[in-house]
């Protein structure tokens, strides 16, 4: 039974880890399509990882270890969290180990090592998205947590397989406050993972940039494991997004049979089309904002979230 | 057998405890007085002073957590004592119990890093002489055991002014240098208008018996009124210690001028002795608690917090950021104690005890990080002689020990997974969610907001640590003389390394801590949270509401991270090249174009300009010598402390009218004083 419970992880952890960059190469592809250009075949972030591993590393001259590493820090943090969320199945080993306050906490963790990194070898550009990126953290993360206490207030719970199957218990309703908690959770999403209104993750313009700034000194192999890591980083994103308000599909305790883990792949890959498709669509109506709007959006999540919590406070439910 | 020996040793220690837990105690606080005297017979000699006394210090250190951890492990009864020493019918009297054991775990705990390292750091030549200093620090030292320990008010006050006194001379040690003199008689002042704060509060507690042993108040059924007066003067006097706002001025003038171990002890330990008053008094001594109590330390707490974490983003001298960082966490430490009697008011108890030892914790993992961060800030300052952020940077080549250790205690503070300053502020987030169940209708939709403060601050402890590490270690040299500098020599490392391995303990064993806060809250609330029995886990309330693993959280990043080293490496290459750094099409890039201090906190300037008092010179497109300078201030100091300081001076010069100068005008004085009080007295 364990045994099979951690096949069943390991199953969960390689599948994200292996379609992450396609679920990227996927949006890139509809924002592609949007903008009426010739998109690049789905595997292109594939080929990119191919050609990166194969080149050799040029690394600044007085890089310290903590540069070195952070790759595979980013990679780890983002594949940890990724055995965490529950994607496919709730019942599994690793889902205990953190709830969704500490997923975020996580993800800080992350950010906090690659802005480190940035600012590392001591260049202008690095430790200006360093100083950028941690801002944007700390903007998102109070709006991140009010949407989390929406989704604890109707289910009793932070921890993300509990929530699942709270919400699976009751399929046919929607508390009123959880839409407004999902468009929160989606301009976060945006905002977290560097893409338009507040990053731009194709702009090849260092003044503007947050992400690409921070990653500009690594090249070959510690790029490619920062780009693979910012990919799963989205995943996560969506699959976090997924388990609060689309937890369909989703194998919950005592009905994960195999039949059920096949559903359970089929229903995530459904919404993963879905859900990039969609982010596409938000982000060729958008346009990127001034880095000092960026308050602004995230204080209207952050207002949203609340919203939400105050209208499922007062209908009492 | 051997490990049946051991057994029985460890049985035999207990049962010591058991007995003469609290005697122990007291004789290792006296010997701290004696480690100090004998520093007395040696005044100049660095080497008996630094090599045989601080370490010894440091042994005691041990000793005091060591008999305070077996006593919260084995959960006794209080111990009592009643010294041969004080006023005549007025004895000192002593307590051991599993509030003042927490709290001097805590001081052991981190007064051995900090000791090992002050072995390491004082030297001859800098201000007041070794052996003084030594003196000084250990009357510190023991008088703030002496002050957990203490079970009446007099032998408190006693101790809590040695403690006040003792640092002040710390604070104060290079006295040839104005500013800290300045400091100094700042950090006095506040440290005495607390005191005046607690006597009175004291006052209010003994309820018209006169008896002031904490056991003759606990029994003292005072009014309502008298209780809530008692708790508003108890959290001046104690907030005015720890340093909530808008208390804190002297935190970061003080904290700054103190030699770096001083700093540490200060913001470690004496801060969390204020706490613990405060928990002694509204915990222990009042037998009630109204919910607006509770109200009035969340709002506190919360806005301490946030004014702290704003602040230290925006300082550009390593320790002034520190000194404002520690506002920050006594921030969340209050908001911690004002959930607690939130939901002990409300008859909540279970939620009450998660908020508790949230508090109790966050104290513990506060004194440890914030130790360290200090102490590495005194290693930085002996190998550069630099306090501004704008002349550092790049260390982590030229001092790899000091920034290796001080990344853990960055990590640790910023409330990253999986180290120690995580935990505190998941159960405090987490005793948050549990507010809507108040039954108070307004609070319970404010109080959620409280948690997107704490969510905004620990995030903004983040950016301040990235700042704080970022500017120090990484980076280029921003001054061609930092190539040479020095690391920590190995005592310095031994305090570090002790300190850091706390951080990582705690982070990744919560349970440990756990447990012993369980012990706190089980005496003060009667209710522990929820102690899984593995100590894998960390679920407060139940696994299914929320649960947390540090260990196999680590253990997990750990694998993965060399699993993955090693798939690169076997399925790709390890080829590697040095090269300069990209330089974007433009060839000169200087160590002077790195964000400076003043830039990284430029964002924070932005959002929250209304926070502070701002002067900004910027430079003309026409300047020759374009400078630029910014100073920036408190808006208290202005609003509050001015007015203040100008009655008390038009209120001088009004008595001071009184003051002829000639001796038959105070004989008339005198004369009518006397003729006054005859009246009363017919």
């Amino acid at each position: 039974m364990s045994a099979i419970t951690m096949v069943r992880q390991f199953g969960e952890v390689l599948l994200a880890i292996a379609i992450a960059p396609l679920f990227a190469g996927w949006i890139a592809q509809c924002r592609a399509w949007l903008q009426s250009r010739t998109a690049p075949p789905l595997i292109q972030p594939y080929r990119m990882l191919r050609k990166l591993f194969s080149k050799d590393v040029a690394l600044a001259a007085d890089a310290s270890p903590l540069f070195r590493v952070t790759p595979y820090i980013l990679f780890g943090t983002m594949v940890l969290a990724a055995a965490i969320i529950p994607s496919i199945a709730t019942d599994l080993p690793f889902a205990r180990v953190a709830d969704a306050i500490a997923l975020i906490g996580l993800f800080a963790t992350a950010r906090v090592f690659q802005s480190l990194a940035a600012m590392d070898i001591g260049t202008a550009f690095g430790t200006m998205g360093a100083r950028r990126d941690m801002m944007i953290g700390f903007l998102a993360e109070p709006a991140l947590l009010m949407v989390l206490f929406n989704a604890f207030l109707l289910s009793g719970s932070t921890a993300l397989p509990s929530v699942v199957e709270a919400s699976t218990a009751h399929p046919f309703f929607v508390d009123p406050s959880l839409i407004f908690a999902a468009v929160a959770f989606v301009m976060i999403l945006l905002a977290e993972n560097a893409r338009i209104p507040i990053d731009n993750p194709t702009t090849h313009l260092e003044l503007t940039m947050i992400h690409e700034a921070m990653a500009l000194e690594y090249s070959a192999r510690h790029l490619a494991l920062v780009e693979w890591a910012a990919d799963l980083k989205l995943f996560n994103y969506a699959c976090i997004g997924f388990a609060l308000f689309l937890p369909r599909g989703i194998a919950t305790h005592g009905k994960d049979g195999t039949a059920a883990l096949g559903i359970a792949v089929l229903a995530l890959l459904i919404k993963l089309i879905l859900a990039g498709a969609a982010l596409a669509l938000i982000e060729a109506l958008s346009a990127k904002l001034r880095i000092f709007r960026a308050p602004e959006y995230l204080a209207m999540a952050f207002l949203l979230a609340v919203l939400g919590l105050l209208v499922h406070l007062l209908l009492g439910t | 057998m051997s490990w049946i020996a051991h057994c029985s040793e460890m049985n035999n220690l207990t049962s010591i405890v058991a007995l003469h837990g609290l005697h122990l105690l007291l004789c290792l606080a006296v010997l701290w007085i004696v480690l100090g005297l004998a520093g007395m017979l040696q005044t100049r000699s660095t080497r008996f002073v630094a090599h045989f006394l601080f370490p010894l210090g440091a042994i005691v250190c041990l000793g005091v957590a060591i008999l305070a951890g077996i006593f919260l492990a084995t959960g006794h009864s209080p111990q009592i004592a009643i010294l041969p020493l004080g006023l005549p019918n007025l004895p000192f009297h002593a307590r051991l119990d599993t509030l003042s054991g927490f709290f001097l775990l805590l001081i052991g705990l981190a007064g051995a890093g900090i000791s090992i390292f002050a072995a390491g750091y004082f030297r001859s030549g800098e201000g007041t002489a070794p052996g003084l200093l030594c003196l000084e620090y250990h009357v510190f030292l023991a008088s703030m055991a002496l002050v957990i320990l203490a079970d009446d008010a007099y032998f408190f006050m006693v101790a809590w002014e040695t403690m006040a006194l003792s640092s002040y001379f710390l604070v104060t040690a290079q006295h040839r240098i104005a500013e800290i003199r300045r400091a100094g008689f700042l950090y006095l002042l506040m440290a005495h208008v607390g005191a005046l704060c607690l006597l009175l509060s004291f006052g209010a507690l003994q309820g018209g018996r006169w008896q002031f042993t904490f056991d003759a108040m606990r029994s003292s059924s005072i009014t309502p009124f008298w209780a809530s007066a008692a708790f508003l003067l108890a959290l001046l006097g104690f907030g005015a210690k720890a340093g909530l706002v808008p208390l804190h001025v002297w935190l970061p003038e003080a904290h700054p001028a103190a030699p770096s171990p001083v700093s540490a002890m200060m913001s470690g330990l004496m801060l969390s002795t204020a706490v613990y008053g405060m928990l002694r008094i509204s915990f222990d001594i009042l037998h009630i608690r109204y919910w607006w109590w509770g109200a009035v330390l969340l709002g506190v707490g919360l806005f301490s917090a946030l004014f702290g974490a704003i602040f230290a983003a925006v300082q550009t001298d390593m320790k002034r950021l520190l000194a404002y960082s520690s506002i920050e966490n006594i921030g969340i430490i209050f908001t911690g104690i004002g959930l607690a009697v939130l939901f002990d008011a409300a008859h909540l108890p279970l939620f009450a005890a998660l908020a508790l030892s949230a508090a109790l914790i966050h104290t513990l993992n506060h004194s440890i990080f914030k130790s360290l961060l200090f102490l590495a800030t005194g290693s930085v300052l002996h190998a550069t002689n630099q306090r501004s952020l704008g002349k550092l940077g790049g260390l982590i080549r030229s001092m790899p020990w000091v920034a290796t250790l001080a990344l853990v205690g960055t990590l640790a503070i910023a409330g990253l997974p999986p180290l120690n300053g995580f935990v505190s502020e998941w159960l405090l987030l987490q005793s948050f969610l549990y507010t809507p169940q108040l039954p108070h209708a307004f609070l319970n939709m404010l109080i959620p907001l409280g948690a997107a403060v704490l969510a905004l601050t620990a995030a903004l402890a983040a950016y301040v640590m990235v700042k704080f590490y970022g500017v120090i270690f990484l980076g280029q040299h921003r001054e061609p003389s930092l190539v040479h500098a020095q690391d920590a020599d190995w005592l310095e490392r031994i305090g570090l390394a002790w300190l850091a391995l706390g951080c990582i303990v705690i982070g990744v064993v919560p349970q440990l801590v756990l447990r012993a806060a369980g012990t706190v809250t089980g005496t003060l609330l009667g209710q522990r949270v929820n102690l899984s029995s593995s100590f894998l886990w960390l679920a407060p309330i139940a696994t299914k509401q929320a649960s947390y693993s540090g260990l196999l959280l680590l253990a997990g990043l750990v694998v993965v991270v060399v699993i993955t080293f090693v798939i690169v490496r076997v399925l790709a290459h390890g080829r590697l090249r040095r090269t300069v750094p990209w330089d974007c099409g433009y060839p000169w890039q200087t160590s002077r174009m790195q964000d400076t201090a003043e830039g990284f906190g430029q964002p924070i300037r932005h959002m929250f300009g209304s926070f502070f008092a701002m002067e900004v010179e910027l430079p003309s497109p026409t300047d020759t010598a374009p400078r630029y300078r910014i100073h920036i201030e408190d808006r208290i100091w202005r609003a509050l402390y001015l007015p203040i300081a100008r009655a008390v001076q038009g209120l001088a010069s009004w008595v001071g009218l009184l003051q002829g100068g000639r001796l038959p005008i105070y004989l008339l004085y005198s004369f009518l004083t006397l003729i006054a009080l005859l009246g009363f007295v017919l």
